[in-house]
C-alpha cells in the first residue's frame, strides 16, 4: 500500500502525456496535472492552490520576453521584416547554410559567454533571422511554398535553440555549472566550476559541427526545386528592390 | 536602483493595456487573460513575502488565478488582428532602408552593455542595477530604450507601441504563457514527490553491475525526465541523486565533473524533443506564425537525437577513464 502510494504522483506525468497525445490545450492539461500530482500525494485543496500560486509567481521571470514585443511591432509596421528581406536578396554571396550556421556559430559563442538573453525567439528570430532566411532561401530563383516557407522559419528557431542549449552550458558564472557544482557541493564532493565547464566543450563541438551539416542538407533540399512543380513554375524572384509579398503565404504558394 | 522588479511592474503594465485594447474591441476572453496575468505579475512580489510571512492566502488566490487563466485559454483563438497595409509598410521599408536595424540592435546591444559593465555604474553611491539578475534587468531596460528609438525613427505616435505590442501578443495567446505554467507544473511535481518515484522506476529496471547499463540508464533517465518536465535542470537533481552518485560515482568510479557536465548536456538533448519546453518549442510555433504546434520541434529532433548517441558514446568512453 505504502509502495502504491509513493507512486501515485506520477498520475500528474500520465495527465501530461495523455494531454499532449489528445492535442488538448497546454495549458489546462498542465495546471490538471499538477492539482492531480498534488491530490494524489495527499495534499489538501488549499495547499494545492498555494503550491500553484507560489511556483507560478516565482517563474515570472519568463515572461520578461513580452517587453520586446512593442518595439518590435512598432518596427515591423515600419518594414523591419521586409526590410531584412530585401537586404538579405541583394546580398549575393550570403546563401542560406552561410547565414544560419554563422547565426548558430555566433549564438554558441554568446552564450557560452553568458549573453543568452541577447538573442532569442522574440528577440532576433521572428524580426530578422527568420525573413533573412527565407530571402536567403529564395536566391534559388523561385518563390518559396508555404509548406518550404514553415520549412525554413521552423529551421530558423531550431539552430536559435541549439545554439542556446549547447553553449550556455560551457559558461561557468550562472546556470547549468553552477547547478552542478551546488549539487555535488550539498553531496560532499567540491569542484571548480571550470573543470565541470570544460566537460561541455565537446558536447558544444560535436553540436556545432552535427548541425552545420543539417543545415547545408536542409538547404540543398530547398534549394532543389523540381522543375517540373507547377506550383514553382514560372514563379521568379523579384529583383532585390522591388517589393516582395511577405507574411503573405497565400499569394505566393 | 533599477531592479528586476520593476521590470516585473512593466510587463504588468503593458498586459493592463493589452487587456484595455481587447476590452474596448469587445475581445471579452482576451481581455480577462491579459487582465489576469497583469494582476498576478504586478501581485508577484506580495504573495512571495506573505508565504515567506506564513500567510497562505495571497498564494491560494495567485493559485485561483492561474486556474482561471487555464480556464480561459481554449477561448484564446488566434484571431488575426489586422496589421498595416502591406505595400505601405514595403514603402516605409524602402524609404527607412538600414535605420529600422538600428533599434532592433539596442535590444542586444543595451543587454550585453549591462550585462558588461552594469555592475561598475555607480550614481550618487548607489549601483545604478541590481547585482541579482542585473541582465535580465538589462533586457528590460534595452526594451525601453529600443521602443523610444523605434518610435523616433518611424516617426510612430506613442500609441503604437502599446498597439503593435498588443497585436504580437494576442498572437502569442496561450503560448506566451506556457512557460510560466509548466515552471508552475515543475514545482508541484517536485513538491509532490514525482522526482523520486521516477528514480525509483528507473533503478528498478536496470542491472546496477554494469558500468553500460547505468550509463545508458542515466543518461536516458536525464532524456526521459527532461521531457516530462521540460526542463534539464529539473531533471539534473534527481537523476544524480537516484542513479548518478550511488551508482555510477560510488559504485563504478565516474569522474563527477565529466559525469555532471555530459549528464547535464544530455538532458539539453530532451529539451529539443518536448512541446513542455515551451519558450523554446511552442512559443516560436506562434511567434513564426506556424501551422503545426510541432512544427519547431520536427525541424530540430534530429539534431537532438544524433547528439544524444554521441553524447553516450562519449560518456562511457571519458567518464571511467579520467
Amino acid at each position: 500500500m505504502t509502495v502504491l502510494l509513493h507512486y501515485l504522483p506520477l498520475l500528474g506525468v500520465l495527465v501530461v502525456i495523455a494531454g499532449f497525445a489528445l492535442r488538448f490545450n497546454p495549458v489546462p492539461v498542465v495546471v490538471v496535472a499538477g492539482i492531480v500530482s498534488g491530490l494524489a500525494a495527499g495534499k489538501s485543496i488549499g495547499e494545492i492552490l498555494a503550491l500553484l500560486g507560489n511556483s507560478f509567481v516565482s517563474e515570472r521571470a519568463l515572461l520578461l520576453f513580452v517587453l520586446t514585443l512593442p518595439a518590435i511591432g512598432v518596427l515591423e509596421r515600419a518594414g523591419l521584416r521586409e526590410h531584412a528581406r530585401n537586404w538579405i536578396a541583394s546580398l549575393r554571396s550570403l546563401t542560406l547554410p552561410r547565414l544560419l550556421i554563422a547565426y548558430l556559430g555566433l549564438r554558441q559563442v554568446l552564450s557560452m559567454l553568458g549573453l543568452t538573453s541577447v538573442a532569442g525567439q522574440a528577440q532576433t528570430v521572428r524580426p530578422l533571422l527568420a525573413p533573412m532566411a527565407e530571402a536567403a532561401a529564395e536566391k534559388r530563383g523561385t518563390r518559396l511554398k508555404p509548406e518550404e516557407r514553415n520549412d525554413v522559419r521552423a529551421f530558423s528557431a531550431a539552430t536559435d535553440n541549439i545554439g542556446l542549449f549547447f553553449g550556455e552550458d560551457v559558461f561557468i558564472a550562472l546556470g547549468a555549472v553552477l547547478l552542478i557544482q551546488g549539487f555535488y557541493a550539498q553531496h560532499g564532493i567540491e569542484l571548480h566550476p571550470l573543470q565541470i565547464a570544460l566537460w561541455a566543450l565537446p558536447t558544444a563541438i560535436a553540436a556545432f559541427i552535427v548541425h552545420a551539416i543539417r543545415t547545408v542538407l536542409f538547404a540543398r533540399r530547398i534549394a532543389n526545386v523540381p522543375v517540373s512543380s507547377d506550383a514553382s513554375r514560372g514563379r521568379q524572384v523579384p529583383q532585390a528592390n522591388e517589393p516582395t509579398n511577405v507574411l503573405d503565404t497565400d499569394k505566393s504558394g | 536602483m533599477l531592479t528586476i522588479e520593476q521590470a516585473y511592474w512593466l510587463i504588468a503594465l503593458f498586459l493592463a493595456g493589452a487587456a484595455w485594447l481587447n476590452l474596448r474591441d469587445r475581445r471579452w476572453s482576451h481581455a480577462a487573460f491579459w487582465g489576469v496575468l497583469a494582476a498576478l505579475i504586478a501581485g508577484g512580489k506580495f504573495v512571495l513575502t506573505a508565504t515567506a510571512a506564513h500567510h497562505a492566502l495571497p498564494a491560494q488566490v495567485a493559485g485561483i488565478g492561474v486556474i482561471a487563466l487555464a480556464a480561459l485559454s481554449p477561448r484564446m483563438m488566434r484571431g488575426h488582428i489586422l496589421e498595416r497595409d502591406e505595400a505601405e509598410r514595403e514603402a516605409d521599408a524602402l524609404r527607412l532602408g538600414h535605420r529600422l536595424f538600428g533599434p532592433a540592435l539596442l535590444i542586444p546591444l543595451v543587454t550585453l552593455l549591462v550585462a558588461l559593465f552594469g555592475a561598475y555604474i555607480v550614481v550618487d553611491g548607489v549601483h545604478l542595477f541590481d547585482k541579482t539578475r542585473m541582465t535580465l534587468t538589462g533586457l528590460a531596460l534595452s526594451c525601453v530604450v529600443a521602443l523610444i528609438a523605434a518610435l523616433w525613427v518611424t516617426r510612430a505616435r506613442p500609441g503604437a507601441g502599446l498597439a503593435e505590442g498588443r497585436r504580437l501578443l494576442d498572437t502569442l495567446g496561450w503560448a506566451a504563457l506556457l512557460p510560466l505554467t509548466l515552471a508552475a507544473l515543475g514545482g508541484v511535481f517536485a513538491a509532490t514527490g514525482v522526482g523520486t518515484a521516477v528514480a525509483d522506476v528507473v533503478r528498478m529496471l536496470i542491472p546496477v553491475r554494469s558500468a553500460l547499463a547505468c550509463v545508458i540508464a542515466f543518461g536516458f533517465g536525464m532524456v526521459l525526465f527532461t521531457v516530462i518536465m521540460g526542463n534539464a535542470f529539473a531533471a539534473f537533481p534527481v537523476l544524480m541523486a537516484g542513479v548518478g552518485i550511488p551508482l555510477l560515482i560510488h559504485l563504478h568510479g565516474a569522474n563527477p565533473a565529466i559525469l555532471g557536465a555530459m549528464g547535464m548536456v544530455t538532458g539539453y538533448c530532451g529539451t529539443l524533443f518536448t512541446p513542455m519546453a515551451a519558450n523554446f518549442n511552442i512559443v516560436p510555433v506562434a511567434l513564426l506564425e506556424l501551422p503545426n504546434q510541432n512544427d519547431v520541434i520536427r525541424a530540430q529532433w534530429r539534431t537532438g537525437a544524433i547528439l544524444l548517441i554521441v553524447n553516450l558514446v562519449l560518456m562511457y568512453l571519458l567518464v571511467f577513464r579520467f
